[in-house]
């Protein structure tokens, strides 16, 4: 049947194995401990010697001219061994520890930054937005470009009082899962969908789209014989779920789309349990390039969170600590009455004790 | 180079401290038509506040039903280059370890086939490829499966595991996460790239509670490691710690969310009955404790973003088990949970909302699996319970 070259199918993705630095076989599952070597830098020892990561920043969406200006400086420094981040983070894994300084002074060099490490801002985790989203209220690269030009010092140093991650999702799908970051910048839609009722019935299965909505604000109606869907626009919350199974109920708005600001949600279990984020700024205006309401209330948030939180304290540890009613008080952040949940167990963060603070 | 694209607001994102995207996508711009009217289409999305991608789009490889996203600008006519934008999501190794060797390979593959324009990596950890046009898909497939690489998972199927560096590169690793990760991928070829599930299902796999991966929050299974015995401790590094003058009794002490650890001197005292493996004190104290020896992980199940009945964290289904090579009790596992799923599943229901919605109960013995105290923080705090033993007269058949 072949006539060439046979197609392959199903081979699944080559062995790491073949991908690790001859010191990390050596070691693999016998490291003993770590050294923090300042921002960006780390020594992990095992038995047979250390292996020196250098973290570099990335703005995840590169091209292959980045990579290979990466790739060109892996074989240069650390013997073509790289790796990335579960935060898209890049790590040059180094033998050598004389070639770190080299390493750094020619990532700087080339415009990237060292750092990301301990108590700093990693890398920012993000979706596509406009760059290749159909569903997207906001732009992704350029929110995160923004906020990480005003954030910088925060990954190059580790000035903070722990670890801080912040996270950008372009809308409520969450393809970034911006559920429990320290920070989370989330793209919102404002305003039901827009039914087009000329494509709809040949584009979308009914009973689908009527089952997609949680509000049950979907309904099949008929226009001119033809059987399409009505929404019922005050049950409407935009989450777009509709919009994900049929193509014809749009919710792009760009006079209303914008941005939300999240606080507080952490995944790792040290001292306290995984958290969600809390909204803490319902809306602020879509304003590209630069979105500088955003950035400008994200940096306040970490500012006063770097004044104020103990050693080791997440955000949302030093906020149970201090209260909400102080975070919104120390924020200056208006508290509204989008700030109360009125979806599924809406009740179970209501205030359900006299443990206040005056 | 690029001066032919009048792209103002963008160039406003050429300048400041982080690196730039606009300027990495117009280092392209020279020799693809792709990234020129990308950046293009862009700049109308900036001056516009909204974006101009069609949605979807039935595209793929031969035989698969999963690993490529397609996309078609909404105004082909204005930016032809980006008329077709495709994406393929390329399984990546275990641990997004490369060498430069493997990824030249890729890089030179994605300027023949694409626009030279990869996300590293994609939300699920799949190395994307992003924009190329229909009739290169199948040839971008070949040459990279000619290279050993695979394409990663989409739609109602399994998605592309992933796992954090693991023994590769931490002391605290509970188990092997590149091995086990490595072979689910292989296990589950077809289940991978042929989507027929209710919905996606995505596996994450962390090496101890610190969690890298997110997969108490991002997975709808999370495999996650867990110690059972004492935390251990090397006496002499943990003396110097005391000697440097560290505040261990701020730091350490009285961050223990059990209060479980007390100093005596120089010497380190836990009481690890109490120890919720919570791992402040092992993050703050590398030299001198690290995890106990009997190893293994604790499996959650159901975590999601908020689409559609709210974000869910995943919960504990497994508070407990070994993960040996050749794993062949996660197999077990995974296949008893896709097979109850599979039967009682609604069409785009997570395995999270599906177990909220039968009940913890149900799915439990759905899967034979008994329930454990370990498995919620509280037991319930309402009376309707279903029984389902009771007497009855003699005669009339009791259950």
């Amino acid at each position: 049947m072949a006539t060439e070259v046979e197609r392959k199918t199903d081979i699944g993705p080559p062995s790491y194995e073949q991908f690790l630095h001859p010191i990390i076989k050596e070691n693999y599952g016998k490291w003993k401990y770590h050294n923090n070597l300042g921002p960006g830098v780390l020594e992990h020892v095992g038995e047979t010697g250390s292996i020196f990561t250098v973290r570099v920043s990335s703005p995840r969406l590169v091209s292959t001219n980045f990579l290979n200006m990466i790739m060109d400086l892996a074989d240069k420094y650390s013997d073509g061994y790289f790796r990335f981040t579960s935060r898209n983070n890049i790590e040059f894994l180094l033998a050598n520890k004389d070639n770190i300084e080299p390493l750094k002074q020619e990532v700087e060099a080339n415009g990237l930054l060292v750092g990301g490490t301990n108590n700093a801002i990693s890398n920012i985790v993000h979706t596509q937005g406009w760059v290749h989203c159909h569903s997207a209220a906001t732009d992704a690269s350029g929110l995160v470009k923004s906020v990480m030009d005003e954030l910088a010092e925060y990954f190059t140093s580790e000035k903070l009082p722990a670890k801080l991650r912040v996270a950008v999702a372009c809308c409520l799908n969450m393809c970034g899962a911006v559920h429990a970051s320290d920070i989370a910048i989330l793209g919102v839609h404002r305003t039901p969908p827009k039914i087009d009722n000329q494509t709809l019935p040949n584009l979308c299965e009914i009973p689908t789209t009527v089952a997609s909505c949680p509000n049950n604000a979907i309904r099949p109606t008929s226009i001119e014989g033809k059987t399409t869907v009505k929404v019922d626009e005050d049950k409407c919350m935009y989450c777009g779920n509709c919009y994900t199974v049929c193509p014809a109920m749009p919710l792009a708005d760009p006079l209303n789309d914008g941005v939300s600001i999240w606080v507080g949600g952490k995944i790792c279990n040290a001292r306290s349990e995984p958290m969600f984020t809390k909204l803490a700024i319902p809306y602020l205006p879509n304003n590209p390039p630069r979105w500088p309401e955003v950035t400008s209330a994200v940096k306040k948030i970490v500012e006063i969170y770097a004044d104020n939180a103990k050693p080791y304290e997440r955000v949302g540890e030093w906020i149970n600590r201090i209260g909400w009613p102080r975070f919104f008080d120390m924020s200056g952040i208006e508290f509204t009455k989008y700030h109360l949940d009125d979806f599924r167990h809406a009740g179970t963060t209501y205030r359900r004790s006299l443990h206040n603070r005056y | 180079m690029a001066d032919d694209l009048n792209t103002p607001l963008l160039d406003e994102l050429e300048k400041g401290p982080w690196p730039s995207f606009v300027k990495d996508i117009k280092s392209l711009a020279g020799k693809k038509e792709m990234a020129k009217d990308l950046l293009r289409q862009l700049e109308k999305s900036y001056e516009d506040k909204r974006g101009y991608w069609k949605h979807g789009g039935l595209v793929g490889v031969m035989g698969y039903g999963g690993g490529v996203i397609g996309r078609y600008s909404a105004l082909p006519d204005e930016f032809p280059g980006v008329s077709h934008f495709h994406t393929l999501r390329v399984n990546q190794p275990s641990g997004w370890f490369y060498t430069t060797e493997a990824l030249r390979e890729i890089t030179k593959i994605w300027d023949e086939h694409g626009s030279g324009l990869t996300n590293m990596h994609g939300s699920t950890g799949d190395l994307v490829l992003l924009g190329t046009r229909t009739e290169e898909l199948e040839p971008t497939f070949r040459a990279l499966t000619e290279k050993g690489w695979d394409l990663g998972g989409s739609g109602s199927d399994l998605r592309t595991p992933s796992c954090c560096v693991g023994p590769a590169r931490c002391e605290n690793a509970c188990f092997d996460t590149l091995a086990i990760n490595y072979n689910l991928t292989h296990q589950y070829q077809d289940e991978l790239h042929r989507p027929m599930f209710n919905y996606k299902y995505k596996i994450k796999i962390s090496g101890c509670p610190n969690d890298c991966t997110a997969a108490i929050a991002r997975s709808d299974m999370g495999i996650i490691g867990i110690w059972k015995d004492d935390i251990q401790v090397d006496a002499k590094a943990m003396a110097e710690y005391v000697d440097s003058g560290m505040d261990i009794q701020g730091l350490v002490v009285e961050n223990c969310p059990t209060g479980c650890i007390g100093m005596d001197g120089k010497e380190i005292n836990i009481d690890n009955s109490n120890c919720v493996k919570c791992m402040h004190c092992i993050n703050v104290l590398p030299k001198a404790l690290s995890p106990g020896k009997e190893r293994g992980a604790a499996i959650t199940l159901g975590a999601k973003a908020p689409i559609v009945e709210g974000a869910l964290f995943g919960s504990v289904i497994i508070p407990f088990m070994k993960i040996e090579e050749p794993f062949e009790e996660m197999h077990d596992l995974i296949e008893r949970i896709w097979e109850f799923w599979d039967e009682h599943g609604t069409s785009r229901e997570r395995i999270g909302e599906f177990i909220e919605r039968v009940s913890l109960a149900t799915f439990l013995e759905g899967i034979g699996e008994k329930p454990l105290p370990q498995m919620i923080k509280a037991p319930r705090d309402n009376p309707y319970v279903f029984y389902e033993e009771y007497f009855a007269e003699e005669g009339e058949g009791g259950k």
